[in-house]
């Protein structure tokens, strides 16, 4: 194949710095938006960490209570807004959604650019929350009325921060629906996609679909901070479980733009590293749409013990339980996909049974939250915070870090170290572990979720699961410390070292600036092994 | 940026847009519900101090630009260059004058005092405070909507006037329009539900 520049060396007209930031290819906005959701992630690990460690012991150790009140706010806010919500679709997605799909670039480049552009704007805000005005947001995440319109703390800078964050993410969403509509290659019909990308489609329209309720939530109270109108305040006949109402609808569903993407991560590597197709294509693909629209409604699950009626409750608790069966049919197809594969455990397949186990384990306490009589007694505990970690990092964060590593080669053009990765597996997965399934036992014994001290008969867990978080942040070290090092040490990866058979592999590592020399023409589903007698693993 | 134009998809990408901007008016709309389905009486009290003569004379203006709007893509679809500058200025033209009147109605509410948290408000009753802090969220953001409308559409004017908008390429100007219509759209549904509720 004769070699066409890579699109790190097409720079355009533009050089040095500003042939990224204001370049409007995909790929390098893809690679722009992984180095700014790694410092994003890394600050956000740091106030997880420190966290962890005031918890290690009763009472104080490090920090004052309303220090740790703006730390479990800024890490919620910076983890979930900065992180996890963006992540993969920005990042992985952006790179390998044309790629997937035959095309040359996403429908509208610059306002993926636009997109970046605000993804900064809106993390720097939240960062300039820490220090300007009256000290750091101290509501946790979610905002909360009545306390977040009156506190005196930033809060209003933290929620405009949020609100830029999800106009960022309205316009990827509408990019990504307009892309998979417009743009597939020849040939590429809906059920010849690679399954990522159905993943991505489904992710974007809950993107469309729920962050403008977000928009206009967080906008709310900005005006009641700034005019006191008093939607949420019962003294001038407003109601705060309305906040919480609005507040849900669009975050339930934002907790399926974190995972889809992660299921979709997954559904291509499995079949790679089996040599199989993957088993129920079409039911993968509809489970993700299923998921995506099943979770609209489910939002007062967050609020069993808010105030509502009982037939609400009974209501969110049964179409709760509705969510699990799309995400079992997805959970059982991966499984059925591997049995009798010709199985290859290199890293980014043991990343993906990882996230199968850690994802079913968050997936079955889910089902314990949300059944009504066990919600009101683990409510509000250390339970939920075990039960969302286990979803979101055991899940997403995992399926992330396994899809950097599956595409780590098509991105750079070099190898990682598989030994290193391996070893920041084990790390990264006894840590998790260690930190994180003490706090399932310490909430159904009662400890609640925020608090800043606790009871000395906590303690050992408690010390336990803090001991964990260092085991786990060594384990992330190793794991970027790896990919870091082999985008310039590492071997030559050549155009396709998995044996892959979507799109992407047939273009040159890294790919051109214009992805395919030859526009590609499909003329079969994405997973075709059945007739691959040439293995190449 | 060579491309190509996708004519079909920048369509696609707007509509899905104004989607958002439904939804976005849609969380207001939910509040809306909630609280006169609870303050009915109150609501319906608070609803004859506005002035119907204003809000009516703004409908008109506005489904009159929505007219105009419509004629200016129509122009530039037949390739009358001028003919559509002529729509598109006239569209502008009413935009400010529903702006101008919004600021007068306005003005005349805080003149009187009535304005959120404002201490002759909060001395009425609750339905009453919450269907001013509607009034004022809901216009206040449509209001905001038709300015950066208007700014879209000087955009359109000058990019028309410049050629880059042309009877070979106008599919900014015709979603800018949809904007507008849009805009419109949702002032349909407030004048009803603030005006004619007595």
């Amino acid at each position: 194949m004769p070699e066409q520049p890579d699109f790190y060396t097409t720079t355009g007209n533009k050089s040095g710095l500003w042939s990224w930031i204001f370049s409007t290819d995909h790929k390098r906005i893809g690679v722009l938006y992984l180095f700014s959701l790694l410092v994003f992630f890394s600050i956000g690990a740091a106030f997880g960490l420190l966290m962890r460690l005031e918890l290690i012991a009763p009472g104080k150790t490090i920090v004052e209570a309303a220090t740790y009140n703006a730390f479990f706010t800024l890490h919620g806010v910076i983890m979930i807004f900065l992180f996890i919500i963006p992540g993969i679709p920005v990042s992985l997605g952006n790179f390998f959604l044309p790629l997937q799909i035959g095309a040359g670039d996403l429908a509208f480049p610059r306002i993926n650019l636009l997109s970046w552009w605000l993804y900064m704007a809106g993390g720097l805000m939240a960062l300039m929350s820490l220090f300007l005005g009256s000290g750091p947001p101290d509501t946790g995440w979610t905002f909360y009325a009545p306390y977040s319109i009156r506190t005196g703390t930033n809060v209003t800078m933290a929620v405009s921060a949020a609100f830029v964050l999800g106009f960022s993410s309205i316009l990827t969403g509408l990019n990504f629906v307009t892309t998979i509509h417009r743009m597939r290659a020849p040939g590429m019909t809906w059920f010849r996609m690679p399954l990522f990308v159905w993943s991505l489609y489904a992710t974007a329209w809950v993107q469309i679909l729920a962050t403008p309720i977000l928009g206009i939530t967080l906008l709310l109270v900005v005006t009641e901070r700034l005019f006191g109108v008093g939607f949420f305040d019962p003294a001038k006949g407003g109601d705060p479980i309305l906040y919480q109402h609005l507040f849900w609808i669009y975050s339930h569903p934002a907790v399926y733009i974190m995972v889809l993407p992660a299921m979709g991560v997954i559904t291509e590597i499995i079949p790679v590293f089996s040599r199989r197709t993957i088993f129920g294509y079409k039911a993968i693909a509809f489970s993700s749409m299923a998921i995506a629209s099943v979770g609209y409604f489910v939002w007062g699950h967050h609020m069993f013990t808010s105030g509502m009626s009982d037939t609400s409750r009974a209501v969110f608790s049964f179409l709760t339980f509705i969510v699990a069966i799309p995400s079992g049919v997805k959970v059982f197809n991966w499984v059925a996909s591997l049995y009798k594969g010709s199985i290859r455990v290199d890293a980014p397949l043991l990343f993906s049974l990882s996230f199968i186990f850690l994802f079913s384990l968050g997936g079955l306490t889910g089902l314990i939250m949300g059944s009504l009589a066990t919600n009101v007694h683990i409510h509000g505990t250390h339970f939920i915070v075990a039960h969302f970690h286990y979803v979101m990092f055991g899940g997403a964060g995992f399926a992330f870090i396994a899809g950097l590593h599956y595409w780590f080669p098509k991105m750079t053009g070099r190898m990682y170290s598989e030994r290193r990765a391996k070893t920041g597996w084990a790390f990264l997965f006894t840590g998790f572990q260690l930190l994180y399934f003490p706090l399932f036992i310490l909430g159904w014994q009662g400890m609640p979720r925020r608090y800043y001290d606790y009871l000395p008969d906590f303690h050992p867990l408690n010390a336990a699961s803090t001991v964990g978080s260092w085991i786990l942040a060594a384990g992330l070290i190793i794991i970027f410390f790896n990919l870091l090092r082999s985008i310039r040490n590492g071997g030559q990866a050549g155009p396709n070292p998995w044996g892959g058979t979507t799109l992407e592999w047939r273009t040159s590592s890294p790919p051109p600036a214009e992805n395919f020399e030859v526009a590609p023409v499909v003329t079969e589903g994405p997973y075709a092994y059945h007739h691959k007698k040439d293995r190449i693993l | 940026m060579s491309r190509g134009q996708d004519t079909a998809g920048s369509r696609i990408g707007m509509w899905l847009f104004l989607f958002t901007e439904i939804l976005l008016f849609g969380g207001l709309f939910m509040l809306y519900s909630v609280f006169r389905s609870k303050y009915a009486v109150e609501f319906h009290r608070a609803a004859e101090d506005l002035s119907r003569t204003a809000g009516t004379i703004n409908t008109l203006v506005l489904l009159t630009s929505s007219l105009s709007m419509a004629l200016a893509v129509a122009a530039i679809r037949r390739g009358k260059k001028n003919g559509s500058l002529i729509f598109q200025g006239l569209t502008i033209l009413l935009g400010c004058v529903f702006l101008v009147i919004k600021y007068m109605e306005w003005s005349a509410k805080i003149g009187q005092g009535i304005y959120p948290d404002s201490p002759a408000l909060l001395g009425l009753s609750h339905g009453e405070i919450l269907f001013y802090g509607l009034y004022f969220v809901m216009t206040g953001l449509h209001g905001l909507h038709v300015v950066i409308g208007l700014w879209a559409l000087i955009f359109m004017l000058a990019s028309t006037l410049r050629g880059t908008i042309s009877g070979a390429r106008f599919v900014r100007l015709e979603n800018s329009g949809l904007y507008w219509h849009f805009v419109d759209t949702v002032w349909v549904y407030l004048f009803p539900l603030f005006y004619l509720i007595t």
